[in-house]
This record gives structure tokens, C-alpha cells and sequence, in this order.
């Protein structure tokens, strides 16, 4: 299939035609072919990549599924989602990955990259077989136990150790688990005040210092998951600035909402890490605008209605995030003047695409290039709706919020699967 | 007021006189020959108890009697749903059944105002303590009981100095007590091991110590709270003797304090760890009248949030 993005603005605001052909460019200019979208007030993105999603399947297709998953994905106008370990099984052994990467393919909205368990069962004790999972159809190069922190130091250098032989990626879910204990909630003012056990940013920037040493130790690659305190970003700038191979994330809703939140004991707002303060918050932006956190990665993690119905501390952690993190990005950093569309494209799509070594994901828009984009509304505001989010899930800590930036398409291997921010039900076979 | 009673943050300095005033109206009506008013006929109160509390279960119980209310306690604790769906499902099934108040206890922070704000019910809600957040009618009733104490200052704490001594982390009490007491005008002081204050603490309207002999004697009133002895699994102290040495109100510190001070406890007590006997029982103790003044107190609240039949018509 021939179709032209006639008038449409790349990210340096640049107004052309792109002809996509089959599943790439065949043309930026003048030329129009084939059916014709007009994209006079629209901007193209390379497709976004999420380096970290939960898409829930296998064991939890309550909450979502890969389809469902896939579907909240291009809806937020994601090209490529990649699906977190701790699913029931454990995506440790390659026949999980290989099963979630069929299902990711079955769907054919967007790329699926398993992540794999870096230990068996997420128990933090015997490394799973990284290698496998590397070989296997699904390829597999970013390890994780996210949801749990590889707290062992050794199991730590171990992991970095062994991913180098086939250029893996160890994502750290910094949490100190001692520090921890029954925590509930960033430990600070709010806290004190309202009697929930308090999550301290040191248990997070312990291990992160402890991680950036032992990469820089066996010379391997850290990728430090959802980053959420100013000391975090200082320790990460200190690294990068040593040549230390570490990449970092920060999540869109740690971007914007704060603790203070928590006041409503309403656990839409319990996630893991916790909403820190408003100081963190500042500093996170800043580190996101100057380069020392490289990409901004969802967390999405769908819950079924009764387990965020119910008093705080039994309630789950996680909130949505797909369908909202492009809003939220563009509501925090780019109105704000800290980032323009060219930054969004580095953090939503080309760092990502690069940390995981996606080869199809986060190209520059150019000539024969894979056709994975995003065409979005820049200036259409729109009203956060939960009951019409494409999740399965209703956990969006956004529901009632008029946010900027609407996604108009996305265009997964020049397929059109998302159009006028409505699912096509084209797929990509 | 509103209609509920969640933290003492829903209540103004007026609506905390008022409780005081008609706890006091209350307690003289029911020191006369006839304990019981109707005021609150045909209206059921439910103690929904997710925690043991036999205490605090009892006291409302006694105080929605005395006011005629129906009473129909329901302790969830034990039972086999013990997760969220458990609160969702018992509010909705409370309001089936008609229930005009709620009294709630509860394990978790934050349970009460769920409760309140979900939408699950509109019954009047009741905070009997909601894990270590707050509980507000017991800082009512301490208020109470420190303004029988010094009727010369019984509606402005403003010249009282209040020590509140112990397990400030894990306490809804010291929480409710905090906001009340200030409110009223006191100057209070938590003292504690560093363990057992919150971080953030700082921004509390209080002054911290870490050591209780300090200003002993310049204390109108010194709470001392409950501690739990699983505590010291997690290193908050290294030993049950350590502690009652350092934070312990024992015969030697009561001495020091002054001659018109008083001692409180909110109870179930440790005697030999946070208090001694001698102390418990001492003339300056009035934990025993603030068992009693529970009761009253927790008929003014009820009274006051259902709305019943003026007292001034009950009276006459």
C-alpha cells in the first residue's frame, strides 16, 4: 500500500510530503502518491518506544493483555512496547518471551520486545538464562526484575557481567528492599502527616550508586529504571560525566504529580516508585531537558478496578500510562520551554529504540526509512476520559484532565493502525 | 461542621468548643438520676471494627446507648475477607441496612476517609482510629479531660505547656493530639528517641526533644503513649530496659514535675515500660478519668454530627 502524509511538519518544524510505500519512505519532498492524508496541522514523530510496559500477559489478562496493550499503545502513538518479566510465568526462560513476542506479532499494532527476568522467578538468587532468552525468536537484550530490585550486589555484578556477550542491558529497579519494608509512600512531610509508612528516596539512590560503581567495575551496561529523586539525577550526572555506560528513564507521571496527592488516600495515586516532592519533580525535568536522563519510559501497569478499590496501603501500585504519556510530556516539558519536538523524538523514540537495540524503532524520518511514525495534533487539547482509554485497565491517575497534544495516526511498518486517534483495525501481518 | 469525623483537620476551633460545651452539658445531664436521652431514637449507629479495640468499641457503644441509638457492632477482624473488596463490600452492605452512622476502626492509614469519599455509602463516618494516621475522638476526649483538669483555661490551651512522650511514628493518637492541642492554643513538645519521630516531623506546629528530663517541670500536662514491643524487632530501640530508663515516666520523674501537672496515657498501658505503676496511680493521674470522659465526649460527637433533638428541649 502507497500513501502520502501531504503537508505534515517534522519534529525541527519543517513543512514536506512523505510517501510511505509497503513499510518505509519511498519519498520526503514534493512528490505525492497513492491515497492522500492531509496533515496541514499535524506534526510527524518517528514512532514512539516504550522501553517499559506491562502488558500483563500471560496471568493477568484481567488487567491487559498484549492485544489490549497493543491497542493502548498506538492509541498513545507508540510503535514499539517493551513487555516487562513479571508476568504469571515469569517471563524467565525462553519459551515466555518467545510466547508474549507471538502475541505481540498475532496483534500486529506495534513492535512487542519481551524484556526478560534477569533471575529465575524474580526471586533476586540464581540468574535466569539470559542466553536463552537472547537467542531465542524474541531476541531478547534488555533484562530486568522490574518490580523488584536485584538487591544482591553479587547477582548484580554477575548479571552486567554476563549480558556483555551479547551486548544485554541490565534495567534496575532501584529499591533498597530493607529500607522498604511496608513502605507506602514517599517518606517526607506528607507522610509524617498522614501515617503511612514512608519510602525513602535513599533506598532508591543507594542501589543507584551502587549500580553505577559495579558497571563501571565490569565495564557493562546499566539502565536505571524510573528514576524519581533529585539525588538519583546528581548521581547519574556524576556517572555519565565519569564515562560510565549508564542510561536512565523517568516515567511521565513522575514529571508532574507530587505526594501531596496522597492526602486523598485515593491509591490511583499508589504507584511504584512513589510520587516524590515537587523539588524532585524540578530536578527530574531538568535532567530529562539536559541529556542526564535519557528517555522518558511509561511503567504502564493496568490493575483490575478491585484492586485499587479499597483502602490505601491493600491496594496495588501502578497507574496507566500509554495513552497519556505523550500529553504529559508535552504538558511538562515542551509548553513549558524545556524540550521542542525534536528532544520529545530523542526521549519518546530514538534513545529508547537505541538502549534496546530495536533496529526498525527510532529511525530519523528520511528516505528509506521504516515506516514506524506518529503523526500527532500539536495544539488539540483533549479531556482524559478513563471509561474510553483503550487499556483494559482504568487506573490513569489523569481521568478529568484536559491535557495538550493529540495523537492523530500512527503508522506501524506503513500500516495505518491508528486514524483520527480511532484504532483502524488494520494490522500489520 | 461537616458531617463527618475523620481527622480533627474537619473541625474548626468552633466546632472544637462546641464538642467541649456539649460534652460538658452531657456529662451533667447523665451524672443525674436518668443516664439515658432519646435524642437519637430510632437512629442505628454501627462500630464497624476491623481491628480489636475493646476499649474504643465499648465507649461508643456506651455513648450511642446513652443517647438511645440502635447499636450494632460488626468486628470484620477475622473474618475471611481481609483485603479492600472486604471495606467496599461492608459499607455497601451497612448501607443496605440503614445505617445513619459508621464508626470506624481500621489497620490501614487513610481507611476512614475511603470510606467517606468513596461514594460506597452516606452514612454519617466516624474515625476510631485509622492505623497510624489519626484518631480523633480520643484527642477530643483528652482535650477534655486537660480542660476539667485547669478550669481556669477549659476552651484556651494558650498558657499550657504538653509533653507528648513515645512512639510518635506509629501513633494516631499523637497525630489527632498534635492538631487538637494546637489548635487549642497549647505549646506542645513530642519527645522521643529519633526512631520514633517521622521524618518530617520538622514541619509539625511542635517542638521536638530527645530527652525527657530536660524540661520535666516546666510540663502542665505529659501524655505518655503505648509502646508496642514488636517495635523493637526493627531496631526503633535496643531494649525494653533502655527504653523505660531513658523514656520511661517513673516515681523519680514524677517528682520532678510540677506540683499542678497532670498524667495521661491513652491505654492499654505497659506498666514497668513507658509508665511505672507508682506513676499510673498517682494522684496526678487521670487516666482513669479520661475512660470516662470518652464516653461523654463520643456522645457529643454522635449528638452533635447525627443532629438529634436539641438539648436545650432535653434539658427542659
Amino acid at each position: 500500500m502507497t500513501f502520502t502524509l501531504q503537508n505534515v511538519a517534522l519534529p525541527n518544524g519543517e513543512r514536506t510530503n512523505i510517501v510511505i510505500t509497503e513499510n518505509s519512505i519511498s519519498s520526503i519532498g514534493k512528490n505525492v502518491a497513492g491515497e492522500i492524508v492531509d496533515c496541514t496541522d499535524l506534526l510527524v514523530l518517528p514512532g514512539l518506544v516504550d522501553l517499559h510496559t506491562h502488558l500483563r500477559e500471560p496471568g493477568k489478562e484481567d488487567s491487559e493483555t498484549v492485544l489490549s496493550g497493543s491497542q493502548s499503545a498506538v492509541i498513545g502513538g507508540f510503535t514499539a512496547v517493551s513487555a516487562m518479566a513479571n508476568t504469571s510465568p515469569v517471563a524467565d526462560t525462553a519459551g515466555v518471551v518467545e510466547q508474549v513476542f507471538r502475541l505481540g506479532k498475532e496483534a500486529g499494532l506495534c513492535a512487542v520486545y519481551p524484556v526478560g527476568a534477569v533471575t529465575v522467578g524474580l526471586a533476586g538468587e540464581r540468574l535466569a538464562e539470559l542466553g536463552a532468552m537472547a537467542d531465542s525468536a524474541a531476541h531478547v537484550r534488555v533484562f530486568s526484575d522490574d518490580g523488584k530490585c536485584v538487591s544482591d550486589p553479587l547477582v548484580m555484578r554477575r548479571a552486567l557481567e554476563y549480558v556483555k556477550s551479547f551486548g544485554g542491558v541490565i534495567a534496575q529497579h532501584a529499591q533498597d528492599p530493607r529500607l522498604t519494608e511496608h513502605a507506602q509512600m514517599n517518606e517526607g512531610e506528607v507522610s509524617s502527616r498522614l501515617g503511612l509508612s514512608g519510602w525513602p528516596a535513599v533506598a532508591e539512590e543507594a542501589i543507584i550508586a551502587r549500580d553505577i560503581l559495579l558497571a563501571d567495575h565490569v565495564k557493562s551496561r546499566l539502565h536505571i529504571c524510573h528514576l524519581t529523586t533529585k539525588g538519583g539525577v546528581e548521581l547519574v550526572r556524576w556517572a555519565k560525566s565519569q564515562g560510565i555506560n549508564v542510561s536512565a528513564e523517568v516515567t511521565p507521571h513522575h514529571l508532574l504529580l507530587t505526594d501531596d496527592l496522597v492526602e486523598s488516600y485515593d491509591p490511583v495515586y499508589k504507584v511504584n516508585p512513589p510520587l516524590r516532592t515537587s523539588q524532585d519533580v524540578m530536578a527530574l525535568r531538568a535532567g530529562l531537558a539536559d541529556g542526564t536522563i535519557d528517555i522518558v519510559a511509561t511503567d504502564h501497569a493496568p490493575h483490575p478496578a478491585e484492586e485499587k478499590e479499597c483502602e490505601w496501603s491493600a491496594a496495588s501500585f501502578g497507574m496507566l500510562g500509554l495513552e497519556t504519556a505523550l500529553s504529559v510530556v508535552a504538558k511538562t516539558m515542551v509548553n513549558e520551554g524545556l524540550m521542542n519536538w525534536e528532544d520529545v523524538a530523542r526521549v519518546m523514540s530514538i534513545n529508547p529504540a537505541r538502549i534496546g537495540g530495536y533496529a526498525r524503532q527510532g529511525q530519523e524520518i528520511a528516505l528509506g526509512a521504516p515506516a514506524n511514525l506518529t503523526v500527532i495534533h500539536p495544539t488539540q487539547q483533549w479531556s482524559v476520559n478513563k471509561e474510553k482509554l483503550a487499556s483494559k485497565s482504568r487506573n490513569t491517575p489523569f481521568h478529568g484532565q484536559t491535557l495538550p497534544v493529540k495523537v492523530a495516526h500512527t503508522i506501524y511498518e506503513g500500516v495505518i493502525v491508528v486514524k483520527d486517534g480511532e484504532l483502524t483495525g488494520n494490522k500489520y501481518e | 461542621m461537616k458531617n463527618q469525623l475523620l481527622s480533627i483537620n474537619d473541625l474548626t476551633l468552633e466546632d472544637v468548643i462546641g464538642i467541649l460545651d456539649t460534652a460538658t452539658a452531657l456529662e451533667q445531664i447523665t451524672n443525674g438520676p436518668t443516664k439515658k436521652l432519646p435524642t437519637l431514637r430510632g437512629r442505628t449507629v454501627v462500630n464497624l471494627f476491623f481491628e480489636d479495640s475493646t476499649r474504643t468499641r465499648i465507649s461508643f457503644e456506651t455513648a450511642a446507648k446513652r443517647l438511645s441509638a440502635d447499636v450494632i457492632n460488626f468486628s470484620a477482624k477475622g473474618s475471611s475477607v481481609s483485603k479492600g473488596e472486604s471495606l467496599k463490600d461492608t459499607a455497601q452492605t451497612l448501607q443496605a441496612m440503614g445505617a445513619d452512622a459508621v464508626v470506624i476502626r481500621h489497620g490501614a492509614s487513610g481507611a476512614a476517609q475511603r470510606l467517606a469519599d468513596s461514594g460506597w455509602i452516606n452514612a454519617t463516618v466516624i474515625n476510631a482510629g485509622d492505623g497510624t494516621h489519626e484518631h480523633p475522638t480520643q484527642a477530643l476526649l483528652d482535650a477534655y479531660t486537660i480542660a476539667k483538669s485547669f478550669p481556669e483555661h477549659s476552651r484556651d490551651f494558650t498558657s499550657l505547656k504538653i509533653a507528648i512522650v513515645g512512639d510518635i511514628l506509629h501513633s494516631r493518637v499523637a497525630r489527632s493530639n498534635v492538631l487538637l492541642l494546637s489548635k487549642l492554643g497549647a505549646k506542645v513538645t513530642l519527645i522521643a528517641p529519633p526512631t520514633l519521630l517521622p521524618v518530617g516531623v520538622e514541619k509539625w506546629p511542635v517542638t521536638i526533644s530527645y530527652d525527657l528530663d530536660a524540661e520535666l517541670e516546666s510540663f502542665d500536662v505529659v501524655m505518655m503513649l503505648r509502646i508496642q514491643l514488636e517495635r523493637m524487632n526493627n531496631f526503633y530501640f535496643p531494649s525494653e530496659r533502655e527504653y523505660a530508663r531513658r523514656y520511661g515516666l517513673n516515681e523519680a520523674r514524677l517528682r520532678c514535675m510540677k506540683k499542678t501537672s497532670i498524667v495521661m496515657h491513652p491505654g492499654p498501658m505497659n506498666r514497668g515500660l513507658e509508665i511505672s505503676a507508682a506513676s499510673a496511680d498517682s494522684s496526678r493521674s487521670v487516666i482513669i478519668d479520661q475512660v470516662g470522659n470518652g464516653v461523654v465526649t463520643r456522645m457529643a460527637v454522635l449528638y452533635l454530627l447525627l443532629g438529634g433533638a436539641s438539648l436545650s428541649e432535653v434539658l427542659s
